[in-house]
C-alpha cells in the first residue's frame, strides 16, 4: 500500500511528507506532476509549497497538470486524497473540494504553532481523532483563508483561535464523501517531539488507517 | 467621476508571473501566445466635476501609492 | 554637462582605464570596457579591502574550501560537508526594498548551491533608522516582505537573524543574508571551467537589462540626490525559477554531469565566463547570440553586464551536454550552450558575427586594482572615548528593564520571524528568538548551530574591540546551543573607503575579528564587503557582521530553551565578574546618552573556558541564555517571559545591565547541575513578577512590552 506524493514544480514539502509517513510505518513515493497514471498507488497526498510560484492564483496552474486526471479519478472512486497547504489550494482550484483559499486577513505570512479542534471524525484524515480533540500543529501560509461563497463544504477541523479570517475558522475541509480532505496547517511538521509536537500523528495515522489494500 | 487606472510593470522589468502563465497556456495548447504580462487595474470613484482636477488628483494617487515608480508606469482613463 | 569619457560613466578611474589599456596593449572595445568596469567595481573586486582581508586566519584541518570560491566549505565528519556564505544587498534595498532584499536572498542561495550543496537555511541581519520615521518603516516592511516572499517561495527556511536600529542607517539600510547548505563530500563542485573542450551551458532565466550598472556600480558609489537617476536598474527576483534551478542543479550533481558550476551574480556573464576560466588556467570562446534573452536588441556590453537573476553557468563535458539540457527541460528551465573552453588563456567573445572582446581571461579577476587606501584614526575618537559612561544609580532597575524590553531591537522579533517559514525541511530544532539556531542533520546525531551578530555602536566606539567581541558573542551563542564553533563568515558593512577614518575603522575591525578567530581557533572561510554606505557625506557606523557556524556532535538530546524555566529553579551566572563599564550598551542608548567610552575588551582565556563549558552544559541544562543586549536583566527577563514564570534576581548594580562578554545565565533545579566555583547564584524563579534587586516589574506587563516593542511601532 503506497501513497503517491505529488510533486509540482515549486512544491517543497514533499520530502517532509514522505519522512512523516514512513516514520509511521507507511510507504510513500514521489510522483512527478507530468505522470499520467497512479498505478500501484492507493492514496494521494498533494503536499505544501509554491507550485508554479503561485502564479495567477495559487494552485491555478497545477490543477491542469497531467497527474490531476488520475487524482480526480481516485477522488471519484472514494480513495483517500489529501491536500496539505498548497495541496489544499490545488484541490479547490481543481474543483475536488469546495470553496477557495485567499490571502490571510492580515495580509501577512503566518508561521507558528496553532491549535485546531477536530469537529468531524468521518473523514480519511480525522477518523483516529476524538470528536472535539485539540491538536497543536504548525500553520505556515499566506493564502490560508478558506472562503465558500456558495456555502458548500464540510468543515472537519477548526482553528481554536482565528489566525487568518478563514470562514467558520475552517482549518480542514472535506468533500461530501469524506475521502478528499484539504488541511491548511501542516500535520507532517508535528510528528517529532524534538521539533515541538507529535499531534500531527493523529491526522497521519487516520490517513494511513483508511488505506485499503489495492 | 469614474476613473480607470491601469498600472503596468515597466517593459524592461522582469515579470516572473507572466512567464509562468505563458508557459501554462502553451501547455494547455495555446501555443500562439508570445508574451504575457501581469498588470493591475484600479476602478476608482473620485469626487469632483472638473476632469482636469480629477485627473491631476488621480495622478498624485498613482505617484504616491498605486504605482511603484521604480517598477511601474500608469495610465489614467476618465470614464463617461 | 561636460562630456565624460565612457570609462568614467562606467565608474572606472582614469588609472584603472590605463591599466586595461596596458593589459590589452590597445584601447578596449566597448564590450571589453564593460567587462573590466563591472569586474573591477568595488563590489566585485574588493579593490579597497582585499589588502586587509588577507589578515583573516583562513586555515584549519577541517576547511575544505576557503575564501576565493563561491562559498566556504567545512568538513563535518562522516562524509558530510557544510557550505556557507554571507552577502549584502544594501544599496539595492534602499532603492527598492522588497526586490533588493528578495534578490539578496536569491544571490546568496546561488552561492551555496553552486558548490553542490542543498541550501537548508537562511539568516537575515537587517538594520534601519529609527522607526518613528515613516521611511524606515517602509524600508523595514519592504525588506522583511522581500525576504519572506523570496525565501518562503523558493522553499528554504529562514531560521534566525538579527535587527539593529540607528540613525545612521536611515539613508543606508543594511540587508545582509547568510545561507547554509549541506552536502556529501562526493557532491562538492567547484567554480572551474575544466579542460579544453568542456562546454559552457547557461541555465535559468532569460537575460534582460536587469541591473545594468546595478549591484556592481550601485554598490560602488554612495547615495546622493541623484540616486533617483539610478532607479531603472532594479533586479526582480523569481523564487519559482530559483527553486527549479536548485532542483535541476542538484540533479545534475547527483548524476555527475558537471565539471564545474558558477553562479551569475553581480557582473553576470562577465564573471561566469572569466572566473571559471581563470581558475582553471584556460581560455574560452563565447557566442553571445546563443544567450537566451528576454529583450530584443541587447548589445554585447548589455549582455555582459546584465544582472538578470536566477542564472547559473554549468561546465559540461561534450558527451554529457544533451543529458544536461534534458534535465533542464524537465525542470522547465531555459538553457543554452553558449561557449567552449579552449587552451591558452584568452576569453574570446563574439556577437552578431564579430569578435567583441578578446582578452586574457584571468586578468578580469587577477588584475583588479588593489588599493592601499590611507587609513587614519579619526580625530574625533579620543573625545568620544573620553565621554563618561551613564550613571544608572539613580534609576529604578525595573523601570530601566521595562524600557529596554520596549526597545524594538531587544523586544520580540516575532513580528518579523513569523513571516518567515522557519519549519520547512523538519530540521529546525531551535528556531528564531533564541541565541543560536540549531538544525539537525537527519540520519546523523549531528547538529549545526549558527549565530549571526553585529553591533555598529560598539564598533563605532572601538572597532578592534567591537570586531573581536562579535566573534566571542557569536561563539558563545553557538556554545549555549550545544555546539563547538568551527567556521566564520563575515559581512563588512562600512562607509566611504576613500575617507581615511573609514579605512581605519575597516582595518581595525578586520584585526579585531582576526585576533578573536585566532584565539578561538576558528577559520574565516568567506565573506563580503560592502563599502560606500554613506549618504550626503555621512557614513554609517562601522558595522561588521559575523556569521558563525558550530557543530554539535552529538546534538543535545533535549536542547536547552529559554522557555524551560519552572517554578523553584535557580538562576546562576557563569563568567567573569562584570566591570562597571557601560560603554556601548543598550542602557547607555536608552538613557539618551551619546555613545561614549571604550567598550570592555574581550579576554581570550576566560572566553575559551566559558565557551567550552557552555557547549558541555547544553547537554544537561534546561535553560542557557547568553548575556548581551540589555545585560543580565534582559536575559533573565527573556527567560522569565518565555517560560511564563516570574524571577527574582539579586546582584551588584554593575552586573545588572553590563554587556561585558563571556557571560551566560543557566537555570536548573537545585543541585541537579555541577558548576565551577566561579559561577554564582543570582536568582530564583517563581511568582508573577520580575524582581531586580527588590525592584519589581509585573511579568504580564513585561511580556506585553516585550511582545509589542516592534509591532506597535509598525502600525
Amino acid at each position: 500500500m503506497t501513497t503517491a506524493v505529488v510533486v509540482f514544480p515549486g512544491t517543497n514539502c514533499e520530502h517532509d511528507v514522505v519522512t512523516a509517513i514512513t516514520q509511521l510505518g507507511g510507504s510513500a513515493r514521489l510522483v512527478w506532476h507530468r505522470e499520467t497514471d497512479l498505478d500501484g498507488y492507493d492514496s494521494v497526498v498533494l503536499p505544501g509549497g509554491f507550485a508554479h510560484g503561485d502564479a495567477l492564483r495559487t494552485g491555478a496552474i497545477a490543477r491542469f497538470s497531467p497527474i490531476m486526471e488520475p487524482v480526480a479519478r481516485f477522488a471519484e472512486e472514494g480513495k483517500p486524497v489529501i491536500g496539505i497547504c498548497n495541496g489544499f489550494q490545488v484541490l479547490c482550484e481543481a474543483g475536488l473540494l469546495p470553496g477557495a483559499l485567499i490571502a490571510n486577513r492580515d495580509l501577512s505570512f503566518i508561521c507558528r504553532f496553532i491549535d485546531v479542534e477536530v469537529t468531524d471524525t468521518a473523514t480519511v484524515l480525522t477518523n483516529k481523532a476524538e470528536p472535539g480533540q485539540r491538536l497543536r500543529i504548525p500553520l505556515n501560509s499566506y493564502e490560508g483563508n478558506w472562503v465558500s461563497p456558495d456555502g458548500e463544504g464540510r468543515v472537519v477541523a477548526k482553528y481554536v483561535d482565528d489566525p487568518n479570517g478563514s470562514t467558520d475558522r475552517a482549518a480542514a475541509v472535506a468533500n461530501e464523501a469524506g475521502n478528499v480532505v484539504g488541511i491548511m496547517p501542516h500535520p507532517e511538521r508535528a510528528t517529532d517531539a524534538l521539533l515541538g509536537s507529535t499531534d500531527g500523528d493523529v491526522f497521519l495515522r487516520s490517513f494511513l488507517s483508511s488505506l485499503v489494500p489495492v | 467621476m469614474k476613473v480607470r487606472v491601469e498600472v503596468t510593470r515597466r517593459p524592461e522589468i522582469a515579470d516572473p508571473q507572466g512567464t509562468t502563465i505563458k508557459r501554462a497556456l502553451h501547455d494547455l495548447g495555446h501555443t500562439g501566445v508570445d508574451e504575457v504580462r501581469v498588470n493591475s487595474v484600479f476602478h476608482l470613484e473620485v469626487e469632483g466635476a472638473d476632469p482636469d482636477d480629477v485627473r491631476s488628483n488621480v495622478e498624485e494617487m498613482c505617484r504616491q501609492l498605486l504605482a511603484n515608480p521604480v517598477l511601474e508606469d500608469f495610465e489614467i482613463e476618465l470614464l463617461p | 554637462m561636460t562630456e565624460q569619457p565612457v570609462h568614467r560613466l562606467l565608474g572606472m578611474t582614469d588609472g584603472e582605464y590605463e591599466s586595461v589599456v596596458g593589459i590589452l596593449d590597445r584601447p578596449p572595445m566597448p564590450a571589453e570596457l564593460a567587462m573590466y568596469s563591472v569586474m573591477w567595481s568595488e563590489h566585485c573586486s574588493y579593490k579597497s579591502s582585499r589588502k586587509h582581508l588577507g589578515r583573516f586566519p583562513t586555515e584549519a584541518p577541517w576547511v575544505v574550501v576557503g575564501p576565493g570560491e563561491n562559498a566556504g566549505v567545512v568538513d563535518l565528519g562522516d562524509g558530510w560537508l557544510a557550505a556557507l556564505r554571507i552577502e549584502s544587498h544594501n544599496h539595492p534595498s534602499f532603492v527598492e526594498p522588497y526586490q533588493g532584499a528578495a534578490t539578496g536572498v536569491g544571490g546568496i542561495l546561488r552561492d551555496v548551491f553552486t558548490m553542490g550543496a542543498r541550501p537548508i537555511a537562511l539568516w537575515d541581519q537587517i538594520r534601519f533608522g529609527p522607526l518613528d520615521n515613516p521611511k524606515n518603516r517602509y524600508l523595514l516592511n519592504g525588506v522583511v516582505g522581500g525576504i519572506a516572499g523570496y525565501g518562503n517561495a523558493v522553499g528554504v527556511p529562514t531560521v534566525g537573524g538579527e535587527i539593529e536600529f540607528d540613525a545612521g542607517y536611515t539613508g543606508n539600510p543594511l540587508v545582509n543574508v547568510m545561507c547554509l547548505g549541506i552536502l556529501k563530500r562526493e557532491q562538492l563542485v567547484l567554480g572551474t571551467a575544466g579542460t579544453p573542450g568542456t562546454m559552457a551551458v547557461l541555465l535559468g532565466k532569460a537575460t534582460g537589462r536587469d541591473g545594468i550598472g546595478g549591484a556592481s556600480v550601485l554598490a560602488s558609489a554612495s547615495f546622493d540626490d541623484e540616486s533617483g537617476a539610478k532607479r531603472p536598474s532594479v533586479q526582480v527576483g523569481d523564487p519559482f525559477e530559483e527553486k527549479k534551478l536548485i532542483e535541476a542543479c542538484l540533479e545534475l550533481y547527483e548524476k555527475g554531469l558537471v565539471v564545474g558550476v558558477q553562479d551569475l551574480g553581480a557582473a553576470g556573464l562577465s564573471c561566469a565566463t572569466s572566473e571559471p576560466a581563470g581558475r582553471a588556467g584556460v581560455g574560452m570562446e563565447v557566442d553571445l547570440d546563443r544567450v537566451h534573452t528576454r529583450e530584443s536588441g541587447m548589445t554585447a556590453p548589455e549582455l555582459l553586464m546584465s544582472e538578470s537573476q536566477e542564472r547559473m553557468m554549468a561546465f559540461v563535458a561534450p558527451d554529457k551536454v544533451d543529458e544536461v539540457l534534458a534535465i533542464a527541460d524537465k525542470w522547465e528551465i531555459d538553457s543554452a550552450v553558449v561557449g567552449e573552453v579552449k587552451a591558452g588563456g584568452t576569453l574570446r567573445i563574439s556577437h552578431r558575427g564579430e569578435v567583441v572582446a578578446e582578452l586574457p581571461a584571468a586578468t578580469l579577476a587577477d588584475n583588479a586594482p588593489l588599493y592601499d587606501r590611507p587609513a587614519q584614526r579619526p580625530d574625533w575618537l579620543d573625545e568620544v572615548q573620553a565621554r563618561p559612561g551613564p550613571d544608572i544609580s539613580s534609576h529604578d532597575p525595573a523601570d530601566l528593564l521595562r524600557d529596554l524590553l520596549d526597545d524594538p531591537a531587544i523586544g520580540s522579533s516575532a513580528w518579523i520571524h513569523e513571516q518567515y517559514d522557519h519549519m520547512l525541511f523538519l530540521n529546525t530544532v531551535v528556531g528564531p528568538g533564541s541565541d543560536g539556531s540549531l538544525l539537525r542533520i537527519k540520519g546523523t546525531e549531528k547538529g549545526l548551530a549558527v549565530s549571526t551578530d553585529g553591533n555598529g555602536r560598539l564598533c563605532y566606539l572601538e572597532p578592534r574591540i567591537g570586531g573581536a567581541r562579535l566573534v566571542y558573542e557569536a561563539a558563545l551563542n553557538v556554545a549555549v546551543t550545544g555546539a563547538r564553533p568551527i567556521a566564520v563568515v563575515d559581512n563588512l558593512n562600512f562607509g566611504n573607503p576613500e575617507k581615511p577614518e573609514v579605512m581605519w575603522q575597516f582595518k581595525e575591525s578586520v584585526e579585531g575579528i582576526s585576533e578573536a578567530c585566532e584565539a578561538l581557533d576558528i577559520p574565516v572561510v568567506g565573506g563580503n564587503v560592502s563599502f560606500y554606505n554613506e549618504t550626503d557625506g555621512v557614513d554609517i557606523n562601522p558595522t561588521p557582521v559575523v556569521g558563525l557556524l558550530g557543530l554539535a556532535d552529538p546534538m543535545p538530546e533535549v536542547p536547552p530553551r529559554i522557555s524551560r524555566a519552572t517554578d523553584g529553579m535557580e538562576l546562576w551566572l557563569v563568567g567573569p565578574e562584570a566591570s562597571a563599564n557601560l560603554a556601548g550598551t543598550a542602557v547607555q542608548r536608552l538613557l539618551g546618552d551619546e555613545p561614549g567610552g571604550i567598550p570592555t575588551a574581550p579576554d581570550p582565556a576566560p572566553a575559551r573556558n566559558v565557551i567550552a563549558l557552555a557547549a558541555d552544559l547544553a547537554h544537561t541544562a534546561p535553560v542557557l541564555h547568553d548575556i548581551s543586549d540589555g545585560g543580565m536583566a534582559v536575559a533573565a527577563a527573556e527567560v522569565s517571559i518565555a517560560s511564563g514564570i516570574g524571577v527574582s534576581v539579586d546582584v551588584p548594580i554593575a552586573e545588572i545591565f553590563s554587556e561585558d562578554p563571556h557571560r551566560f545565565l543557566i537555570a536548573f533545579e537545585s543541585g541537579s547541575i555541577n558548576l565551577p566555583p566561579e559561577a554564582r547564584k543570582v536568582g530564583v524563579f517563581g511568582g508573577n513578577q520580575i524582581v531586580i534587586n527588590g525592584s519589581p516589574l509585573d511579568l504580564e506587563s513585561a511580556a506585553s512590552s516585550y511582545g509589542e516593542a516592534l509591532p506597535r511601532r509598525m502600525r
